[in-house]
């Protein structure tokens, strides 16, 4: 196995994300203050030694808003991963498996189907009937997310079906499902890490906008996308207030695409040959 | 006469590193020359010196003049001049090497619009011209690349290479990736063209196709030309120990003729009357292009300590019926028997080795899982196993130490070892070859050869050998079955279908695999053989 | 080629059908029915029974979905139970709005990713490259929402160029509509046109290390020729369908950004009827969206189609 070869976008990327997950870790046992203690007095205050970043409107302390929101982003995103890949992934092993059967045709026409349903529409939709909630937030992203593994899963492992070892193991008598998982899935591993760290980050976006319009977190519970959209009426006498969450999801997002760039580059074949 | 191309102490670096030294060679108008050699001993690097398509970085020395003219000292304006117009070059993969996205006369005029101001109606004129002169008069300049074959696809390569009517033709393994018909067809037409006065580059790793085409050969190895001269000459008169063992090799590393099997009452293998037909949407999964048959009528066997080898163009329904064997494919009617008993009721117990070894094994697995694969199916306890894995890396030449080692740890040569390794493991009576050793270089071939030899008496085992290399058919298998368009066209012994075909196509078949005169060779396979060290 | 645009044509429309149906069900599984809405929770039993005939909704499900679809094939999508008006003219009005900001968009980030992708390529491990990389890896970063309050604060607070939100109507004229969509246009553009620029560097580099490349070289034709004729067309294959699949994302966030500069378009209309649990709207206005993306989705099956023989043939 060739070595991971340091980058300075990878260890960047890498270094960012461990800090986003440490930060959303430490806010489940200790934040510099509660982020349900109101204090209009202490409100809209400056970066300063007691508040490190300052306060908002509700004179809550923002650095604490901003760890409790990380943990938010990491749940929503992750949530909403392993959705796709639970789903879209045996998806796509099955349908490399039945190539050109009808099966295939049915999971990938299915893919289409959602495909054409943005994660917003996804989380409007079910908002309207079930009222907008944080696992509205997960479920219509991680919907979203299905059809992307899926394909990526088929398309991967249609590769390696056409290899010879594949043919080796239907000698020993080995069925669909076994090679799948022998042969197939430790071989597509490599592209799935880096597309789930890919839907990773666009979850954390996509967390982002559905809470500042309203579809994701609810009040009071606090979260980038909604400490944004309750900066945007302030923003012309209190711009920190839009800076800070906006400055926390852009070094999430760039620390993940860095390392799935990074990770990505380690795997791609063409350039791992000249080093194995 | 003074040579069109003169190629004088040529060197090359890329980097830091040394690849090319010291090329030196004269080619002349209406002679096809040989640059013959095995991959990476820099016979591709010297032709894109000549054509000035160098890797960045790569630095030259030494000189090239084509009719008296300095290449070297050329500007890239100019050379763009020369290419194309003066120089033609063709390359291995012609499935690759065309625009998918344009019409196949787009391309071969567009060669003629980069070097002349032709209108649309005169380089149309010329595009039939050329197409006809390549032997695709029926083809439409409207066509697609992807609707063409992988021979009409070098053709059409070749029409534009030839289509400003250039002094030169560059061919870089033209026929590696084609199917022996074809090839013989493509050779034909470099042998045709050279009549107009054309002069022809060939650079190939086949001496084979070499010895009745070329008027003189270069021999490469690591960067350097280490004989040169006409063909028969070279090949009787080999000085360098490079060169003889290449020939030995192509005479399939000095193995003997097989000895008669043993004929019993019942064959190990009995396949009778056997029909697969391909349902219409599953042909990815097989290199066989869709037919309604795949496999009709087929009858045949094999027995014990037998070795049979099978030939056909591709597509003949070779690899389906070694699949079939297998027991991977449902089979319309007939049946097949091993050792007497029904392979329906009796799961087959053949084994296989592939062309290609980078393909064979799953990178993410230990050599001891890999081989252990085939016990799947088999009771056996952990130490049996562990026993027999060790006893068959040391049978294939290779050591206990490799147990634990991945698959990108071993070359091309000892990953076809641990190929036969893995075939042998759970002591199969048949195992099938499916053109084990095409994909080697051919003094690899001649060891892999001699090991499946030994095994073969070790093991007592019989060999499906399906090959398109005549001189491995003729040394190493006893029967051939001759197969085309899903049916056994004609079998018998090697040696009396080879000597006299009596099927018309055999006939074809065999003048089409490239061969050395066996007379011109004598001295070559005399030669010590080097000892069978894997690696 | 008519061939390939009618299969394509049937997938457009089996796709149509099946995602009517997703939507319809997922509305029908809201508890109680729009009735009640309508009338409040203190409505007598006989006049939500009379209202329930007359909106139709005591028929059978199946004939109420058959009822739905051939009317919005027809353009009629019902009347909304808050605006009591019909949903087509809600639609219509704010259709004008979010529809030229999509395509500006759109737009905009095809002008800007394509060259700027391209530039890159040809210049590989150069600085105009590293350039590219760095600003889209970014672009890629950044929530587009935030980047339209940044983009407010800039030039409608400091500099006052543009006004911070709303939107003055058409009937301003269309310098005055067009100014009005600039920022939100190109807060929408960003990530899209990030990713399109890295996709065409990433296409265009895979395809200038094809074989035919070499081909096309060996005949004798410079870098530059090379690049205009043969590695272009094959690099835009691959951005093609990130065009086409940015239209979704450009939709969704299209929704958004209507909401940062107060733009009276569809978003706010389907928020408007999320909150007034108007569900017929925003049972409209979704399938619109969706028949928006499936549109797009089969406009970029016909350009493939267009561009590479072998998918117009069937061998794709």
């Amino acid at each position: 196995m060739a070595k991971l070869r340091l980058t300075h976008g990878l260890a960047f990327g890498a270094i960012l994300t461990a800090v986003f997950i440490l930060i959303a870790f430490v806010s489940f046992f200790w934040t510099p203050y509660s982020v349900e203690a109101l204090n209009i007095a202490q409100r809209l205050l400056p970066a300063s030694a007691g508040h490190i970043l300052g306060t908002d409107h509700f004179g809550r302390d923002i650095a604490s808003m901003l760890m409790v929101g990380a943990r938010i982003s990491l749940a929503v995103a992750i949530g909403a991963v392993v959705i796709g890949m639970g789903v879209g992934v045996p998806a796509g092993l099955l349908a490399a498996a039945r190539r050109g059967h009808f099966v295939d045709d049915f999971v990938m026409r299915g893919n289409d189907l959602i495909f054409a349903f943005p994660a917003l529409l996804t989380a409007v939709l079910i908002a309207a009937v079930f009222g907008p909630s944080v696992s509205g937030a997960v479920l219509a992203i991680g919907i979203f997310n299905i059809p992307v593994f899926a394909r990526v899963t088929r398309a991967s492992a249609l590769a390696v079906w056409t290899q010879d070892f594949i043919l080796a193991a239907r000698v020993a008598g080995k069925g669909a499902v076994r090679i799948s998982i022998e042969h197939v899935l430790p071989n597509i591993a490599g592209v799935l890490i880096v597309q789930g760290t890919i839907q990773f980050s666009l979850g954390i976006l996509a967390e982002a906008g559905l809470s500042y319009v309203g579809l994701g977190a609810q009040a009071p519970m606090p979260s980038w996308g909604r400490m944004l959209a309750d900066s945007q009426t302030m923003i012309a006498f209190a711009p920190h207030l839009a800076f800070l969450p906006g400055f926390a999801i852009i070094m999430t997002v760039l620390g993940l695409n860095l390392l799935g760039d990074g990770l990505r580059d380690w795997l791609d074949p063409r350039l791992r040959r000249g080093r194995s | 006469m003074t040579a069109l191309l003169h190629i004088e102490n040529l060197s090359l670096k890329i980097g830091e590193t040394p690849i090319l030294s010291d090329v030196g060679l004269a080619l002349h108008r209406g002679e096809i020359y040989g640059l013959a050699g095995e991959s990476g001993s820099g016979k591709s690097l010297t032709a894109l010196c000549v054509m000035g398509l160098l890797p960045a970085g790569a630095v030259r020395y030494g000189a090239a003049s084509l009719a008296g003219q300095n290449l070297f000292a050329l500007s890239e304006d100019a050379l763009c001049q020369v290419r194309g117009r003066r120089i033609g070059m063709i390359f291995q993969e012609p499935m690759t090497a065309l625009n998918p996205l344009m019409t196949i006369g787009k391309q071969i005029s567009e060669t003629l619009r980069v070097h002349h101001a032709l209108s649309g109606y005169d380089a149309r004129t010329v595009v039939r011209e050329k197409l006809d002169r390549v032997g695709l008069g029926n083809i439409s300049p409207d066509a697609y690349p992807h609707e063409l074959s992988g021979g009409q696809r070098q053709r059409v390569m070749i029409a534009q290479a030839i289509a400003c009517g250039p002094d030169l033709l560059i061919a870089d393994e033209p026929t590696t990736a084609l199917d022996v018909m074809t090839q013989a067809g493509i050779l034909a037409l470099l042998e045709d063209l050279v009549t107009d006065g054309l002069a022809v580059l060939l650079i190939t790793h086949d001496l084979a196709i070499l010895a009745n085409l070329a008027r003189k050969i270069s021999i490469m190895y690591a960067g350097e030309i280490i004989e040169q001269g006409p063909p028969e000459t070279l090949f009787r008169r080999a000085r360098h120990p490079y060169t003889r063992k290449l020939l030995a090799a192509a005479t399939a590393g000095g193995v003997q003729p097989a000895r008669p099997a043993r004929h019993t009452v019942q064959p190990l293998l009995k396949v009778d009357d056997v029909r697969v037909c391909y349902p219409r949407k599953t042909t990815h999964l097989f290199r066989t292009p869709p037919a309604f048959f795949a496999l009709e009528d087929i009858s045949f066997s094999i027995h014990h300590g037998e070795s049979v080898g099978l030939v056909g163009e591709s597509g003949c329904g070779k690899s389906t019926l070694a699949r079939a064997l297998l027991g991977l494919m449902d089979l319309q009617s007939g049946q097949i028997y091993f050792a007497g008993q029904d392979s329906k009721d009796h799961p087959s117990r053949a084994q296989i080795v592939f062309q290609d070894p980078a393909s064979s094994f799953n990178p993410r697995h230990k050599v001891a899982r890999l081989i252990a694969e085939p016990f799947y199916q088999e009771s056996l306890s952990q130490s049996e196993r562990e026993g027999r894995i060790d006893e068959v890396l040391v049978d294939v030449g290779l050591s206990r130490e490799d147990r634990d080692k991945y698959i990108h740890e071993f070359s091309g040569g000892q990953r076809q070892r641990l190929a036969i390794a893995r075939a042998l493991v759970t002591k199969p009576r048949l195992i099938i070859l499916d053109e084990a050793t095409s994909a080697l270089d051919v003094s690899i071939r001649a060891q892999i050869l001699r090991l499946l030899d030994r095994l073969r008496e070790a093991y007592g085992l019989s060999y499906l050998m399906i090959s398109h290399d005549l001189a491995v058919v003729r040394s190493m298998t006893d029967r051939l079955l001759v197969m085309r368009r899903g049916k056994i066209i004609e079998h018998g012994e090697t040696a009396g279908v080879l000597a006299d075909p009596q099927h018309a196509y055999t006939k074809a078949l065999i003048d089409a695999m490239p061969h050395i005169p066996l007379d011109w060779l004598a001295q070559s396979v005399d030669a010590p053989q080097t000892g069978e060290t894997p690696r | 080629m008519l061939a390939y645009i009618l299969r394509r044509a049937g997938v457009l429309a089996a796709s149509l059908v099946a995602a009517s149906v997703i939507i319809f069900v997922m509305i029908e599984i809201v508890p109680g029915d729009p009735a009640s809405y309508m009338l409040g929770i203190g409505a007598a039993p006989d006049t939500l029974a009379a209202l329930r005939a007359e909106l139709g909704l005591d028929q059978p499900k199946v004939l109420r979905y058959l009822q739905w679809f051939a009317g919005m094939l027809t353009g009629d999508f019902g009347i909304s139970y808050t605006y009591q008006v019909p949903v087509r003219d809600l639609v219509m009005d704010r259709l004008w709005i979010s529809l030229p900001l999509a395509v500006l968009a759109l737009v905009l980030s095809v002008v800007l990713a394509i060259p700027a992708g391209m530039i890159a390529a040809v210049r590989q491990g150069k600085t105009a490259d590293w350039t590219v990389m760095g600003v889209t890896q970014l672009g890629l970063a950044i929530p587009n929402f935030w980047f339209a309050m940044i983009l407010v604060v800039i030039f409608s607070l400091k500099l006052g160029w543009f006004s911070a939100g709303g939107f003055p109507g058409w009937e301003q004229g269309l310098g005055a509509g067009f100014k009005a969509l600039v920022l939100p246009a190109i807060a929408l553009a960003l990530p899209g046109a990030s990713i399109l620029a890295r996709v065409m560097r990433s296409a265009l580099l895979e395809t200038l290390g094809q074989d035919y490349i070499r081909t096309a070289r060996a005949k004798g034709l410079s870098r530059s020729q090379t690049l205009w004729r043969h590695a272009l067309r094959n690099g835009f294959i691959p951005a093609l369908t990130i065009i086409g699949l940015q239209f979704s994302f450009l939709i969704a966030g299209a929704i958004i950004i209507e909401n940062v500069f107060f733009l009276p378009g569809l978003g706010r209309l389907i928020f408007h009827g999320i909150t007034q649990r108007d569900l017929i709207v925003v049972e409209s206005v979704v399938m619109l969206l969706v028949f928006a993306v499936i549109c797009v989705t089969f406009l970029v099956d016909v350009a493939y189609g267009m561009i590479d023989p072998r998918i117009r043939r069937g061998h794709g």
